[in-house]
């Protein structure tokens, strides 16, 4: 019965779509339409709809309701609450209708928070909203729905991949979808304002915070995919370029991109098509990657939920979409004014757009990187997987200068500044900066060719950043967030030089030395949980001064089948150890692996400072 | 004029991709052929890893009888576990083993030799791991039993093989 309440929600939701859709089409050619409080209530009770629909979907998680075909595809009696209830967008069809829910949302949020802006330009923002709702509606009502009925009703589930079941992972979606369709609003709002002639200075200053907004969720969201990856996974790294993580990575690249692009275009008034095309690009990023994750077109690691027949759906709408946008910013082109005076050189105008270059350079590689291996197999029918040595021989090069303009260029001044007068401190900071690298690569015997220039300009900014809290200019956000960033950049660098690894089989007992440490492999205890029955291992690890003992798990879940393996890992703030082992064929043995990975919790940390910067950023009224 | 080239370019540019994804929906998007099809294509040319000449796998699984295809690496832990059940095959039951060096270096592939013995008749280099992939092979170690004159497999081991795999093989084999 309850089931049926979601479904047809979803279905007067479509209807509302259709009607706020025809209607505001009339506003694409007159300039004179008035949003009417018909049509303000309107979008309201679709976002009830919606949100009851989405409650109904969780009620039948929560319930164990198996008449509905997702809940028993993706639930089981036996599972905890938390687990049930994030369950709930841990599938296809969820994740889907969290989608929209978050759609509509926004949307509704838009309306009432830019009361006070032009008619036309908000008419025109809804419209666009509206068609990619209907699309999303459409999609979810006829491909994927998640109220199917299953008759007769079955008395058990099938279970939640188990590897889903992680605290990380669960609020990992939400998240990441809060800053994927962040970018819908900015995309729709962007075609909007060409249509109406008001790309300026006062859209910048709105659509700013949709750019913070978006921004500081999705760096956020790729954060806790990264950390879920590093303690589930068990493979002890945070970044593996794998296709479904670079597709999270790409919006991200354009979104940074757009960012810096808002900043200028509201305090300059240039870069006007620029920015409209950004905002274009980076909406059309957030839906391929759904497109990409979800139709199962990609071969990684994690395409968990997906379904090959629906992948057309998404394509053609995101081509139609896409369509739609070229056309429009060909159409309307016109009406951007642009600023057509040139900056100078030296400036920070200059600064913002080499920002841009590279960002646009690291989002080519990147989307090469995941897509070619996609189209080589279509054109010539060959497999290639592509891995992070191409990343890194392409984007390491490419990342000194990007360290060396970052340092240099937020003080560069606006307009007009002087190369002339060398400043002292930079200078000073930067032989600083070479003599520390040196030593360092010389200790630790580093032979990479760039490793050397990249230290180098990796403390340099590092230092830059952190003298710049000394500064007479006052922009704590942007300050906190390039410390965050060099902070970031710092210690991937540090954790990839000096990461120590051990392997080896081992059973109970049995001792090995690496290093100065000694590993031990104490005991192996089995216990019950709710839903798994647990293996965890107790290790011992000595060197001269302290011991340390860990405890890794491997959990073997009923229901459906699986065995996950759950890293132990002792954080301080020097650095991480990592410990995962696994069952081996040959009884009494298991693989164990032992890793030391310095810094790794401040890589955690400079992603929270980045999107902390992003937050203040908000808060304030003139950035 | 230059705007509607850039426009034609740039739809142009688009409705390419979308084909090509389109097409790209309907391939199998799992490296892995089909468990369910026994019967794989053989016919490639690689490297062996003594002679270096290029020969083809189907040349080293002729005449009557079974052979066995084992994927191993030097780097991975349980091929050296599984080793002795294959020393133990190619002595007591003659059996012809091609190896799969999957990769792996060529220096550390022959120390592994050295260390444990050579239970290979030949063994062909797979430096970027494509053609085991081809074979369907999950990962190392993995070994494919094979009737020479169908190539057919008959059965596969994914992991390493130990005393039960050993004992199903060797009746199997008879």
């Amino acid at each position: 019965m309850i089931n049926q309440l979601g479904n047809y929600s979803l279905y007067i939701a479509l209807l509302i779509s259709i009607f706020v859709i025809s209607k505001t089409s009339l506003s694409l050619r007159k300039s004179s339409i008035t949003l009417s409080g018909n049509i303000f209530s309107l979008i309201s009770v679709q976002s009830i709809m919606v949100i009851i629909s989405f409650l109904t979907l969780i009620y039948a998680f929560v319930t164990s309701d198996f008449s509905n075909e997702t809940v028993y595809n993706n639930s089981h009696t036996t599972k905890p609450l938390f687990y049930k209830i994030s369950g709930t967008w841990g599938n296809h069809e969820g994740s889907l209708l969290l989608w929209l829910l978050v759609l509509t949302i926004f949307l509704f949020i838009f309306i009432v928070e830019s009361k006070n802006l032009s008619q036309r330009y908000r008419t025109l923002t809804l419209f666009f909203q509206q068609i990619i709702i209907f699309g999303f509606l459409l999609f979810i009502l006829f491909t994927s729905n998640p109220f199917s009925n299953l008759f007769p009703i079955p008395n058990e589930g099938t279970g939640l991949n188990p590897i889903l079941q992680d605290p990380a992972l669960a609020i990992h979606p939400p998240i990441l979808y809060l800053g994927y369709v962040g970018t819908s609003i900015i995309f729709s709002s962007a075609l909007a304002a060409i249509i109406s002639g008001s790309i300026n200075k006062s859209w910048a200053s709105h659509i700013k915070k949709w750019v913070l907004v978006s921004w500081v969720f999705l760096s956020i969201g790729i954060l806790l995919g990264s950390i879920w990856a590093y303690y589930e996974l068990g493979w002890g790294g945070f970044w593996f370029w794998d296709p479904v993580e670079n597709v999270s990575l790409m919006p991200w690249l354009c979104l940074t991109a757009l960012l810096h692009t808002i900043f200028t275009l509201e305090k300059r008034d240039i870069f006007h098509s620029w920015a409209v095309i950004l905002s274009i690009t980076t909406f059309a990023l957030s839906m391929s990657g759904t497109f990409l994750v979800r139709s199962g077109i990609l071969n990684s690691i994690h395409t968990f939920a997906n379904d090959p027949s629906r992948g057309v759906f998404i394509l053609c709408f995101l081509f139609i979409l896409i369509f739609l946008s070229i056309l429009i910013y060909f159409f309307y082109q016109k009406t951007i004014k642009e600023n057509l005076t040139k900056p100078y050189l030296i400036s920070k105008e200059t600064a913002v757009l080499l920002n841009n270059l590279f960002m646009m350079f690291f989002l080519s590689v990147v989307l090469i990187g995941t897509v070619y291996p996609i189209f080589l197999e279509v054109i010539n029918n060959e497999k290639i997987s592509i891995g992070p040595p191409f990343y890194h021989k392409l984007l390491i090069p490419f990342l000194i200068p990007f360290l060396f303009f970052m340092a240099i260029g937020p003080n560069i001044k606006w307009i007009n500044d002087k190369i002339g007068k060398i400043n002292f401190t930079q200078v000073s900071i930067f032989i600083i900066s070479i003599i520390v690298s040196y030593f360092f690569v010389k200790k630790y015997g580093v032979s990479y060719l760039l490793s050397l220039p990249l230290f180098i300009l990796s403390i340099f900014l590092f230092f830059i950043t952190i003298k710049d809290f000394f500064g007479k200019k006052v922009n704590i956000s942007q300050k906190i967030s390039h410390f965050g960033f060099s902070l970031l950049i710092l210690s991937i660098l540090l954790n990839g030089v000096l990461s120590k690894e051990f392997s080896s089989n081992m059973k109970v007992g049995d001792e090995r030395k690496f290093l100065n440490k000694t590993i031990k492999f104490e005991s192996i205890k089995v216990i019950k949980e709710q839903n798994y029955q647990s293996l965890i291992g107790e290790f011992n690890i000595k060197d001269e001064n302290n011991s340390l003992s860990l405890k890794p798990e491997l959990r073997i879940y009923d229901q459906p089948q699986t065995i996950t393996s759950e890293a132990d890992i002792s954080s301080t703030i020097f650095s991480d150890n990592f410990l995962v082992f696994n069952v081996l064929k040959n009884d009494g043995f298991y693989n164990v692996r032992y890793q030391i990975k310095p810094f790794m919790i401040w890589i955690w940390i400079s992603v929270i400072l980045i999107s902390f910067g992003g937050l203040i950023s908000l808060k304030k009224k003139n950035v | 004029m230059s705007k509607n080239i850039k426009l034609t370019s740039i739809v142009l540019i688009v409705l390419f991709s979308f084909f090509v994804l389109l097409k790209g929906l309907d391939k199998s998007n799992t490296y892995s052929p089909e468990l369910s099809t026994t019967k794989i294509d053989f016919n490639f040319k690689a490297k062996d890893l003594f002679s270096d000449e290029e020969i083809f796998l189907d040349d080293l699984i002729k005449n009557d009888g079974m052979s066995l295809i084992n994927i191993w690496a030097s780097w991975c832990l349980p091929c050296r576990d599984e080793h002795a059940y294959l020393l133990n095959l190619k002595s007591l039951y003659k059996l012809n083993i091609v190896g799969i060096n999957y990769k792996d270096s060529e220096i550390n592939a022959k120390k592994f030799l050295k260390e444990l013995g050579n239970p290979y008749t030949n063994i062909i280099t797979d430096p970027k791991g494509i053609n085991s992939i081809e074979l369907g092979a999950f990962g190392v170690p993995e070994t494919f039993l094979i009737d020479n004159n169908s190539k057919l497999i008959i059965k596969k081991f994914i992991g390493p093989l130990d005393e039960s795999t050993f004992n199903q093989l060797t009746k199997l084999i008879k």
